[in-house]
């Protein structure tokens, strides 16, 4: 039997939502018109997993450096090699888009993100990421402490958070009305133990958590924390306050797709202490775009070559350089080049890295589905005014497995009128599964799920929706499972390689950052090479 | 057998409803219309007259059903008066020829309640004699309107509002009709008598679920919290407009909080306007207004002759057409937005100033107090940050900056933050009785020093004293150590509540 949109709501929201959707009839009804986006995956299957020969190559054209994949770290790389004075790098991307997950889209009305939509503020020692930022004129100047001062334009606004329980908007994520004096002792509790992290360093003065991993510590006691799941890490310290754990699984469900009780307690800690610059401190500013970190891509982007819907079969080592074979728009393709950047997950890279092939399998990732939803709006629904919180950048449901929405008109100060909301939804479960489950769920499926979702807070807002555009990103992202940190922690690359690979699964957390940095350490050993 | 003393209950009511329905529609007409003698004038003497009208029609109707033609009579007044001032109240905001709707309402009431009384007359005829019939009759009839005439300045108007009161006596109405089924039942067919239950039961339920809906014109505590009766509101999509009219004047309220009283807008204005004015290094031709949709402060930059172009943005389209239309408002800042030199534009002044490159000599800043975060972002550093770019060389910028004597701290955030995104700035200050001390803040691309002579113009509140007064802070206004206010940290917002709060 077909599953039904009801079904679908059922199995994502849970039945009680689904009982209460209502079918069709009517503005309040209906579900708006609704459009797939193409993420790559369908291509991705049909090129790279179930082609049985790469294409015969009969012209060859030369380049200095191909880099392959435009999302973060690929674009980084091929920024870095303009940055150092390589000139002739091609990127080859296999969607229509630059971008990646951190792809971006626009209307009249503003841009909004597919995906990734914000960073951290760096701290001092991030320099490469305060190049970047300087490059954009994102950054204002420095404070009396000689602190970096992010242009206010893109310090998120307050109100930055506020979640819907019960009827009403509270500010924040955590909440606190209705809290308990034990409930707010655990706070306390915790808050000690984040600035306890946030101030620890180790022998040689590296952090517990740096920003990007890499400068982490090494320590054994930090590394420990990778081998015990965040819930039992909590459990541990008897951190057992319901709010508390909210808070702890959402952080968890929002960086990395995860629950707690499957996130390893290195990456939940990793997610409070890292934006922490010391004890006491407040956490670093959240910097985001309309387009959340697809501006990054845009400007990543500027000036590089890149040639999109091009499906690349084959790198491999040969004497003096490397070759690449590809299907592009125009059919086979074939470039040599003096080195190459595999800025692809693991598992394309398994396949299509020719030194990866038949050897002994790389630990397999994990990476996590992710459904995320654009919601194009004509108006906005009508807001309680008293005794509940105003709209903020991200509005979060709290009985809602989504993560709620970010209004992408928020940071440019558009209160009123047309928006985009980015909705998102992560499976925390087995991915394979999830896909196997979600089989034959459309965009009108997906549509009725966000609408549902919607609801909760903003009962009718389905007549003020002009359509929804969904996402599907079957594999989104690497997750960092118990273990998953520094159990499956690469060796480092070797820098005479030819072929360099860079990716967030090297990190085991899909953030910005992680991606910058190896895509910068890639463009940097070819850099090396070349001199 | 009638219970007639029952019915005269029955006509002291319905001389109450009716007479307040007169008064409703006099002070309506009043309010909105302006000059109260000739509005009472026509709706006293249209009133009576249709009384007349209705009292010389019941003639015409003859004896048979005559018990239930008196309770649909008695409805149709339940549903016309009723209605009357929540369909003069949205009709204000509208239609041109208020007038004409207002008279329309108050001859049908009229028609109508002229004809009660004599069809009651004629159900108690025969039950006692003629001379007993009328001295009752007249007797309640008269007394009713003494309780009317009472009750509606001291509880109907403070208590309830405009509109409340006018559903109120609808439903009073529809009350004493549904009992007049059972006093009047020996002179109904059985047949009738559901009938006409069945009808003032609906009208009853009717006024009562608008009694409900009645909080989409006015709400309960709102009625209570003004001070003057609601002559107008609206809620936009923006904000709630409000406008209340009491002896001294009216009243512009956005949100519940005080935008002007026409009786001493004018220090408010003068105050807000000629300085700015004047700092700029040449008489300002291009003027810029961010807010400010009530055109009280157009009406005083038109009166500079070097002004030839003003662009005005405000956010609420409703708010800068009933400034164009509702003719007290556009009295009061003369017809400014018909002026060929005004431009207006309905948009988000944040997002209007990033897109629009032009340079103005003067930039009048005059939003609503900082009370929200989507009113607070247009206070940032950020905010004027923006304006500053599209200021010219020599021109000079006001920002209307809350109290300094009740929200200090508010006050001097303003005054840092705009310092902070690169202007100099003078703050200064000014009494305004409806509000109270109110501040401003003076700001140049370079340091300057404030003007001492005030434009040629006729002023009412400014001269060149009262000009270098402003500039003088009192000692509990002076500078307080605050945060400046930027996108995510929206200091001012909380610094403003905390501190209105105390004062509330």
């Amino acid at each position: 039997m077909t599953p039904t949109r009801r079904d679908f709501v059922a199995l994502l929201l849970g039945a009680p939502l689904a009982y209460a959707c209502r079918g069709g009839g009517g503005d309040r009804g209906r579900t708006p018109p609704s459009a797939l986006l193409d993420t790559g995956m369908t291509r991705g299957h049909t090129a790279v997993r179930d082609a049985a020969t790469p294409p015969v190559v009969t012209a060859w054209r030369q380049a200095r450096v191909v880099v392959i994949g435009a999302g973060i770290a690929g674009l980084t790389a091929a920024w870095e090699l303009r940055r150092q004075g390589v000139t002739d790098v091609v990127v080859l991307e296999l969607c229509d888009v630059a971008g990646g997950t951190a792809r971006g889209g626009a209307t009249d009305v503003t841009a909004y993100p597919w995906g990734a939509h914000y960073v951290v503020a760096p701290q001092p020692a991030q320099t490469d990421m305060i190049a970047l930022l300087g490059e954009m004129g994102a950054i204002e100047g420095h404070d009396a402490t000689g602190a970096l001062i992010i242009d206010e334009a893109l310090r998120c606004r307050e109100p930055e958070e506020r979640v819907f329980y019960r009827g009403r908007w509270y500010e924040g994520l955590y909440l606190d009305a209705g809290s308990t004096a034990e409930d707010r002792r655990q706070l306390a509790g915790f808050k000690r133990e984040i600035d306890q992290w946030a101030a620890w360093h180790d022998a040689s003065g590296a952090r517990a958590f740096a920003i990007p991993t890499r400068a982490s510590s090494p320590a054994p006691e930090v590394r420990a924390l990778d081998q015990v799941s965040f819930a039992a890490w909590l459990d541990a310290r008897k951190l057992t306050s319901e709010r508390l754990r909210w808070l702890a699984d959402y952080a968890c469900r929002d960086d990395y797709g995860l629950l707690a009780a499957d996130t390893s307690a290195w990456a939940g800690l990793f997610y409070f202490a890292a934006r922490q610059r010391a004890a006491g401190a407040a956490p670093q500013s959240v910097v985001t775009w309309p387009d959340g970190n697809h501006a990054l891509v845009r400007h990543l982007a500027t000036g590089a070559a890149i040639e999109t819907g091009v499906a690349v079969h084959d790198v491999r080592e040969v004497a003096g350089g490397v070759e690449v074979v590809a299907t592009g728009p125009q059919g086979p393709l074939g470039i040599r080049a003096a080195a190459a950047v595999v800025a692809v997950p693991g598992f394309v890279a398994d396949r299509i890295v020719e030194s990866r092939r038949g050897g002994p399998p790389a630990p397999k990732g994990d990476y996590g589905a992710w459904c995320v939803a654009n919601v194009h709006l004509r108006d906005r629904p009508r807001e309680r005014s008293r005794g509940s919180a105003p709209p903020a950048w991200d509005n979060v449901f709290r009985d809602s497995p989504s993560l709620g929405y970010v209004s992408a008109t928020h940071q440019a100060g558009r209160d009123r009128g047309a928006t985009v909301w980015t909705w998102y939804y992560p499976f925390p479960g087995d991915a394979a599964a999830t896909r196997k489950q979600l089989a034959g769920a459309g965009a009108a499926e997906w549509t009725e799920v966000v609408m549902t979702d919607l609801e909760r807070a903003h009962p009718g807002v389905r007549a003020l929706v002009e359509h929804v555009e969904i996402a599907f990103w079957g594999h989104g992202m690497i997750r960092p499972r118990v273990g998953a940190v520094w159990g499956r922690r690469p060796p480092d690359l070797d820098t005479a390689a030819r072929v360099q690979i860079a990716h967030t699964d090297r990190s085991s957390l899909a953030l910005f950052e992680e991606a910058f940095d190896h895509g910068l350490a890639a463009a940097r050993a070819i850099v090396g090479q070349l001199a | 057998m009638i219970r007639a003393g029952a019915l005269y209950l029955n006509v002291f009511v319905v001389a109450i409803c009716g007479l307040v329905y007169e008064l409703l529609a006099g002070t309506l007409g009043s309010y909105l219309l302006g000059d109260s003698v000739t509005q009472f004038s026509l709706v006293i003497g249209l009133y009576l007259s249709a009384m007349g009208v209705g009292a010389w029609l019941s003639r015409r109707l003859d004896d048979t059903d005559l018990a239930r033609r008196f309770l649909d009579v008695e409805l149709a007044v339940a549903v016309v008066g009723g209605a009357s001032a929540p369909v003069l109240f949205v009709c204000y905001g509208s239609v041109v020829h208020f007038q004409l709707v207002l008279l329309g309402f108050v001859g049908a009431i009229g028609i109508l309640v002229g004809l009660e009384l004599p069809l009651l007359m004629r159900l108690l005829e025969g039950q006692m004699t003629f001379k007993d019939l009328v001295s009752r009759v007249l007797t309640f009839d008269y007394i009713g309107a003494l309780a009317a005439a009472i009750m509606f300045p001291l509880v109907l108007v403070p208590k309830l509002g405009l509109v409340r009161s006018s559903l109120a006596m609808g439903s009073a109405n529809a009350v004493v009709a549904l009992w007049g089924t059972w006093l009047l039942a020996p002179k109904l067919s059985a047949k009738g008598v559901l009938a006409v239950r069945i009808r003032a039961a609906l009208v009853l339920a009717g006024m009562v679920v608008a009694l409900v809906m009645a909080d989409r014109f006015t709400s309960w505590a709102e009625d209570e919290m003004y001070a003057d009766p609601i002559v107008f509101s609206d809620n936009t999509p923006y904000q709630r407009i409000v406008v209340t009219r009491g002896r001294a004047g009216f009243q512009l309220f956005l949100n519940g909080n005080l935008q002007f009283a026409s009786a001493d807008e004018y220090r408010y204005h003068e105050a807000l306007v000629h300085p700015v004015m004047m700092a700029a290094d040449a008489p300002p031709k291009k003027v810029l207004v961010l807010g400010g949709g009530d055109g009280l402060a157009l009406r005083e930059i038109l009166e500079h002759p070097s002004v030839e172009q003003v662009t005005l943005v405000d956010l609420d389209p409703a708010m800068t057409g009933l400034s164009k239309r509702f003719p007290a408002l556009a009295e009061l800042n003369h017809h400014s937005f018909a002026d060929p030199r005004v431009t207006v534009v309905n948009d988000d002044a944040m997002v209007w100033v990033a897109d629009h490159p032009a340079l103005w000599d003067a930039i009048v800043v005059d939003f609503p107090d900082p009370n929200t975060f989507a009113l607070g972002k247009l206070y940032t550093k950020l905010f004027y940050k923006r304006v500053l770019a599209r200021l010219a060389p020599g021109g000079a910028m006001v920002v209307q900056a809350t109290s300094p004597l009740f929200a200090r701290k508010s006050y001097w955030c303003i005054q840092d933050t705009i310092a902070a995104a690169g202007f100099s700035v003078h703050p200064y200050q000014v009494t305004v009785p409806s509000f109270g001390v109110w501040g401003y803040a003076l700001a140049k691309r370079a340091p300057f020093t404030p003007p001492t002579h005030v434009p040629k113009l006729p002023l009412r509140y400014l001269n060149d004293d009262a000009l270098v007064a402003m500039f003088q802070m009192p000692a509990d206004m002076t500078h307080v150590d605050v945060e400046v206010n930027q996108l995510d940290n929206q200091a001012l917002v909380r610094y403003y509540e905390r501190e209105w709060r105390r004062w509330e």
